[in-house]
């Protein structure tokens, strides 16, 4: 069968053992995604600090490789990242998987570019975004 | 003995090839693989006889129907009336006025929900089943909250079947108006004992409606033996176009049901302080109907009939055992839904794979499969699984493409581990 450039090793291999999945004792933000074609979930719980930027994430997922993997590779890239830089990532990610150019500054983010083909599967990939966003826009208002 | 069966399945391999050959679209290619199309469940591909009908009919013979007093208008109504004809006998109906043509099933089950559910009275009962689609539960929620009913829900079992026992039960205190269930689950393939389901909603003075849009493409039915009140059916899963369907009822209980949609058509007599309804089945059939497609749908009835459904029921039989042993063999697939009367739909899981990941892997080896709920949610949260991959098989699927799909599996699954 077709070796799936969609399925690379980097996105199976954070499906298999994510590096960031879990809860944080001392999170002081949450954020959630769901998708209600498939119950797919992500819960996100991060610790945020007064100028806005993420100190530390973790992701609880329930769905799919595409949707697991991006958590994961999600969460290692905002690590330590400010609200105004995130939102340009977020941005990046929404280009890549549309159109199916990554911009450089995505780095292994870029594994879901392939998604511009298959349409159906976008909304997975994006889903941990979508509770990110929910969770920057929640700590904006505090 | 020996020469006879291999005879047999060589006819078999013949007919099919001949079924192909009238799918044009069987012959596409997808990312560069052949298709192998096993969602035929949630709509089924269409032989050239329906496409150069509906074509043909456009070029030809084409102008409004029931209106025109010329030669063009007269000739287009008469083939829209004809596949009235083919449909009650499709059916087994026993008149011509009983065929409501509607877009979809969807629709037929609101039009009854409308109509019929207007003369339910508070504290009456609608009963379905826990297998629905969303359209056998949806719009009888509607009617509940519009209209006081009540709307119970009989469990299946876990093995998938309909928990007759339970059906009894809720059926015991006489409030039943009407039992509304499916005659085959588009997710676990059940196929559910209609004429049972009519003998004791009858008993209880219910009546009933059965969802047919599955059941339709697989076996005969004939309403009058299974003692039905109502039955649904949607042409697009039956080889025919989209945008036609199909409601059936008894000829007095039409009488009594009120219009459900105002327009063209279903007239009698307008006039701006009353106007008085057309008979059934016009009474039913506002605005101008989906001509083309209804038409289209006679050119699928036709060819429907034409191969029988003595070989389209021992053709699906012989997939379906063939594919629920080569399923079996892939490690850490679970079939969902293993009651003994079933047809050719199958849903399954498979290990940690996510059904998003299987439908999507497969179909970069050309294969179509659904994954998701399937538009039935309460049947998933009951069977405690999100989703599934469901295959389903039509006239032209193929045992070749069967093992196609567990090999592929196969393949997938050792991505995951
Ligand atoms: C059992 C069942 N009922 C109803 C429907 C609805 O059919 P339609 O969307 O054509 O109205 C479907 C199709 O998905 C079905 O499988």
């Amino acid at each position: 069968m077709t070796q799936d450039d969609l399925y690379r090793t980097v996105v199976l291999q954070r499906t298999k053992t994510p590096l960031y999945a879990g809860k944080l004792a001392q999170a002081n933000a949450q954020g959630q995604g769901t998708n209600p074609l498939c119950g797919d979930r992500v819960h996100l719980h991060a610790v945020i600090d007064a100028q806005g930027r993420i100190d530390a994430i973790r992701h609880e997922t329930r769905g799919c490789a595409i949707c697991a993997a991006s958590a994961d590779l999600m969460a290692e890239r905002v690590t330590g990242q400010e609200p105004a830089r995130i939102r340009q990532l977020h941005a990046d990610m929404e280009a890549a998987v549309q159109t199916g150019n990554a911009p450089a500054a995505l780095g292994e983010l870029s594994a879901f570019a392939p998604l511009h083909r298959h349409r159906s599967r976008i909304r997975c990939a994006m889903l941990p975004w979508t509770a990110l966003m929910e969770m920057l826009n929640d700590d904006k208002d505090r | 003995m020996m020469d006879q069966v291999v005879t047999q399945a060589s006819d078999a391999a013949g007919s099919l090839r001949h079924i192909r050959a009238d799918f044009p679209i069987l012959t596409q290619k997808v990312h560069g693989k052949d298709l192998v199309f096993l969602d035929s469940a949630a709509s089924a591909q269409k032989p050239r006889q329906v496409i150069d009908c509906m074509a043909e009919t456009m070029r030809t013979q084409y102008a409004n129907i029931h209106r025109g007093l010329y030669w063009m208008s007269e000739r287009t109504t008469e083939a829209y009336e004809a596949v009235r004809d083919q449909v009650a006998g499709f059916l087994g109906a026993g008149a011509r006025e009983e065929i409501i043509f509607t877009r979809n099933s969807t629709e037929a089950i609101n039009l009854v929900a409308h109509s019929y559910g207007s003369l339910l009275r508070p504290g009456q009962v609608v009963l379905i089943s826990e297998m629905e689609h969303h359209a056998n539960i949806v719009p009888w929620q509607m009617l509940r909250d519009r209209a006081g009913i009540e709307l119970r829900v009989t469990p299946v079992t876990d093995d998938g079947a309909l928990d007759m026992e339970a059906l009894g039960q809720n059926l015991s205190d006489g409030r039943v108006a009407l039992v509304a269930i499916t005659h085959m689950s588009n997710v676990l393939g059940t196929i559910t004992d209609a004429r049972a389901i009519a003998d004791m909603a009858h008993a209880a003075g219910a009546k009933v409606l059965f969802d047919g849009s599955q059941l339709a493409v697989h076996r005969r039915v004939n309403v009058r033996e299974l003692d039905a009140d109502f039955y649904v059916l949607t042409g697009h899963k039956l080889y025919g176009p989209t945008g036609i369907g199909v409601l059936w009822a008894r000829r007095e209980i039409l009488d009594e049901m009120p219009p459900f949609l105002g327009g063209g058509d279903m007239i009698s007599t307008v006039s701006f302080g009353r106007s008085t309804w057309a008979p059934v089945p016009h009474k039913f059939e506002a605005g101008t109907p989906a001509i083309i497609e209804t038409i289209g749908l006679g050119a699928a009835i036709s060819y429907i009939e034409s191969i029988g459904f003595d070989r389209i029921g021992a053709h699906e039989e012989a997939l379906t055992a063939h594919a629920l042993k080569a399923l079996g063999q892939v490690s850490g697939l679970k079939v969902i839904g293993t009651a003994p009367e079933r047809g050719g739909v199958i849903s399954f899981t498979m290990a940690d794979v996510h059904p998003h990941d299987i439908a999507t892997l497969l179909d970069r080896n050309g294969i179509a499969v659904r994954a998701g709920h399937h538009c039935a949610e309460p049947l998933m949260r009951r069977l405690g699984v999100s989703a599934t991959a469901r295959a389903s098989f039509g006239i032209y699927t193929t045992p070749e493409e069967i093992d196609l799909l567990a090999a592929t599996l196969v393949q997938i699954r050792g991505f995951f581990v």
